[in-house]
């Protein structure tokens, strides 16, 4: 069993053996959650996975080339820049097929990954049957090494990793435009193409920093994971990715320091998994976009819809009832009336009453199963009928839609007006007759009476 | 160069692969999920470590239904990801594969002590050596043909595919181009995209067995892609596609064969490269050559014709 204060060696780094290890996984983690960021919002996640399957065979030539030229072939500086060229090469040809031609994104990126790894494995095939050279790892250097890296590794990660930082920091508005809204940008003048170039060439940096250090599939998770998760938790593009970056950094980290510590962990693929925990937990409990928060928020939303309804209906069969007296006088509705006025099931209604009760709108006379809207209620009730009204209004003078189908309109938006719009409502629709303050407008259109 | 028989083999199963993915390609591609072959022959690797823990020995039927199981799996999980958790479809598919790749890259270092199973032996099949097994050997004009193991079983995945594709192809056409109008004409969307994906992962993993991960890949994008620059009609489009995987077979073949030799390599060391590898390297040759010379989407034919427009625009401004 492993020591307490093992544990705390390595996860605090004190542990010289892995410290190097783990500094290097959350060096990467974080460049890859920067660069996973901009990726996700240009939906393009699995450039990743393009880009580090069209590293091989920049490898295999470059160490074929190597061997012929008389040298060892396996030295790191040529491979990786064989891995670079091929990997730039790569993401220009998606690029160009995606500008110049009917085929998505996705195809393209596809093409491009199974045609360069082809070659790549035919590369191989060929740089294995060479007589000189010690082909044998080659593979390596796209599966990776992580238990065994070297002090030149880490430079390489800390070089990387600080001039993606620089580069996002100072394109950071470019960048943001570019994702959101490339049309705009290149309307607005700004050089899209060569952003998009730049950008992907910082993804091709990491992807080819860290491949040889983590392997191909730590890679394509890591640029994707921490930012997915990110999403979640923000809408602000500042904060997703300083959060990707931590998220990528703490998994790098925490995968690293596990792997360390139990034997037959193997490191990449812990890390993959830690941070598939941390995209499982903010897909759950995102603050932002997370599965409970939103769907809690369908649900009030469907509540409050349901209480305006309600009361909607309740207010326009009084004041049907009111026949000439200017107030409105409460009295008892029948269930059965309420229930014609829309398409609602007995049991959609029993409920809305119900919350409606809770909340001290209505009072139930149970005995002649009749609903009496309370004072509160009928203040609530005018206000929401007010608001579909002005909404109607608004919908015949400005959108120039009919009067018989404007109630339908009305209903699909009424519900998520603020007081701020209701304010500018009312504003435009003075010229078209005085709109007092606390006073229900007359309905557009003839109300369907309730059986 | 020196053809044998084996050589025939060799291009026959090839042939096979890449029409059976080829078939189903079409379809991946206009539904813009290109990637899904990727995606599942990465993500199977649990599948297959699970149904080899389970039985304890390398029986090809166990590990092929473990891997199916998952294939599907990765499908339904991508699914539910970009469903329920509206992440971009690209990356739920990317977050899927690479946590179940990671997770049977565990469960085989795990089971390494008393097993012995090679994750690239098994994801990387070797088309070169499907001939060497020998299931069937029927005589035919007095000569005895032998049929390998891989020819049969991915004949039969092939004859799925067309059967499917055939029986469903209103269903399937009206769904990959207009998923809501299906909806409403009582075709149901995620039926076909279910039934899809599970033709996807039975073909993926009974190709990728015999003939290796790079050629289902390539196969179930690039032909589908090239005929898609070809043609507008969805049955031109397959008919296209199939007669692009079986001329890639043999091109990627033939390339294998005499590449080496053409480098400069010794043809004594050096004598012949990985036909799958070139199998995809001649895919995109044929599509580069089609997104340029393309007789109704090719670059070149497009430069032609805005040149042409502005031509005519600049004469009638005169």
């Amino acid at each position: 069993m492993v020591d307490f204060s093992d544990i705390i060696d390595v996860l605090l780094l004190r542990n010289y053996n892995t410290r190097l290890v783990v500094i290097c996984t959350i060096l990467l983690g974080c460049a890859c959650g920067l660069m996973g960021s901009f990726l996700l919002l240009r939906k393009r996640s699995l450039m990743g996975d393009t880009l580090s399957h069209a590293t091989l065979p920049g490898v295999c030539l470059a160490f074929i080339i190597g061997v012929l030229l008389g040298g060892q072939g396996k030295s790191l500086p040529l491979l990786m820049l064989g891995a670079t060229i091929t990997g730039v090469l790569g993401c220009g040809t998606v690029l160009f097929i995606r500008n110049r031609s009917r085929i998505k994104d996705d195809a393209a990126m596809g093409i491009v990954l199974s045609v360069f790894f082809g070659a790549g494995v035919a590369l191989l095939t060929i740089a294995s049957k060479m007589p000189a050279g010690a082909a044998a790892g080659l593979e390596s250097f796209i599966y990776g090494k992580t238990a065994s890296m070297v002090l030149s590794d880490f430079w390489l990660l800390t070089v990387v990793t600080i001039s993606v930082l620089i580069t996002s920091v100072l394109f950071f508005k470019e960048f943001r435009l570019l994702c959101f809204d490339e049309a705009y940008a290149a309307a607005q003048g700004w050089p899209v193409k060569r952003l998009d170039i730049l950008l992907l060439a910082l993804v091709t940096a990491v992807t080819v920093a860290g491949l040889q250090a983590v392997g191909l599939i730590l890679i394509i998770a890591f640029l994707i994971t921490p930012a997915a998760a990110a999403r979640f938790w923000t809408d602000q593009l500042g904060k997703m990715l300083l959060l990707s970056a931590i998220i990528g950094g703490l998994s790098g980290w925490f995968g690293a320091s596990v792997s360390a510590l139990v034997p037959d962990m193997p490191a990449g693929a812990l890390i993959v998994l830690v941070a598939a925990g941390c995209f499982l937990f903010s897909m759950l409990f995102g603050v932002e976009r997370g599965v409970i928060i939103r769907s809690y928020r369908q649900w009030s939303l469907k509540r409050s819809v349901g209480r305006q309804h309600l009361l909607r209906g309740l207010y326009e069969i009084l004041e049907a009832d009111k026949s000439g007296s200017a107030e409105i006088r409460i009295h008892g509705v029948p269930f059965r009336q309420i229930r014609g006025r829309r398409t609602w099931s007995d049991a959609q209604l029993r409920r809305c009453l119900k919350l409606a009760y809770k909340e001290g709108l209505i009072q139930l006379i149970e005995r002649k199963d009749e609903i009496f809207l309370t004072d509160y209620g009928l203040s609530l009730a005018a206000l929401a009928t007010r608001n579909h009204r002005l909404w109607e209004m608004y919908l015949i003078e400005y959108a120039d839609v009919a009067t018989s189908r404007v109630d339908r309109d009305a209903d699909a938006v009424e519900h998520v007006l603020g007081e701020s719009m209701v304010a500018i409502l009312e504003s435009k629709l003075q010229r078209y007759g005085p709109i007092e303050s606390n006073l229900v407008p007359v309905s557009p259109h003839p109300i369907r009476p309730g059986d | 160069m020196e053809w044998y028989n084996l050589d025939t083999w060799i291009v026959v199963v090839g042939m096979l692969a890449a029409i059976a993915c080829a078939l189903l390609g079409n379809f991946l591609v206009l539904r813009k999920m290109s990637m899904m072959g990727d995606a599942i022959s990465h993500a199977v690797l649990p599948g297959l470590a699970i149904a080899f823990l389970i039985t304890e020995a390398r029986s090809s039927l166990t590990m092929f239904i473990g891997a199916a199981i998952v294939g599907v799996l990765t499908a339904v999980f991508t699914q539910w990801l970009s469903r329920f958790g509206k992440v971009d479809e690209g990356a739920s598919m990317g977050i899927v594969f690479t946590t179940l790749f990671a997770l049977g890259l565990l469960l085989i270092v795990q089971a390494a002590d008393h097993v012995d199973l090679d994750a690239s032996c098994v994801l990387y099949g070797a088309i070169e050596l499907t001939p060497l097994d020998v299931a069937w050997q029927p005589s035919l004009f007095g000569s005895v043909l032998q049929v390998p193991r891989a020819a049969l079983v991915l004949a039969a995945v092939c004859v799925v595919n067309l059967l499917f594709i055939v029986c469903f192809f209103k269903e399937l056409r009206i769904s990959s181009f207009d998923a809501e109008l299906a909806t409403t004409m009582g075709i149901s969307a995620n039926l076909m995209h279910y039934l899809l994906m599970t033709l996807v992962a039975v073909t993926t993993v009974a190709a990728f067995e015999a003939v290796g991960s790079i050629i289902v890949i390539a196969m179930l994008i690039v032909p589908a892609a090239t005929a898609h620059l070809l043609t507008d009609r969805l049955s031109v489009m397959v008919l296209l596609s199939v007669v692009i995987a079986a001329l890639t077979a043999v091109l990627g073949h033939l390339a294998a064969l005499v590449l080496p030799g053409w480098l400069g390599f010794d043809p004594t060391t050096v004598e012949t490269t990985s036909t799958s590898g070139m199998m995809a390297v001649m895919a995109g040759v044929l599509f580069a050559a089609v997104l340029f010379f393309s007789p109704s989407h090719g670059i070149v034919i497009k430069h032609f014709r805005k040149l042409d427009k502005s031509s005519v625009l600049e004469a009638e401004q005169m």
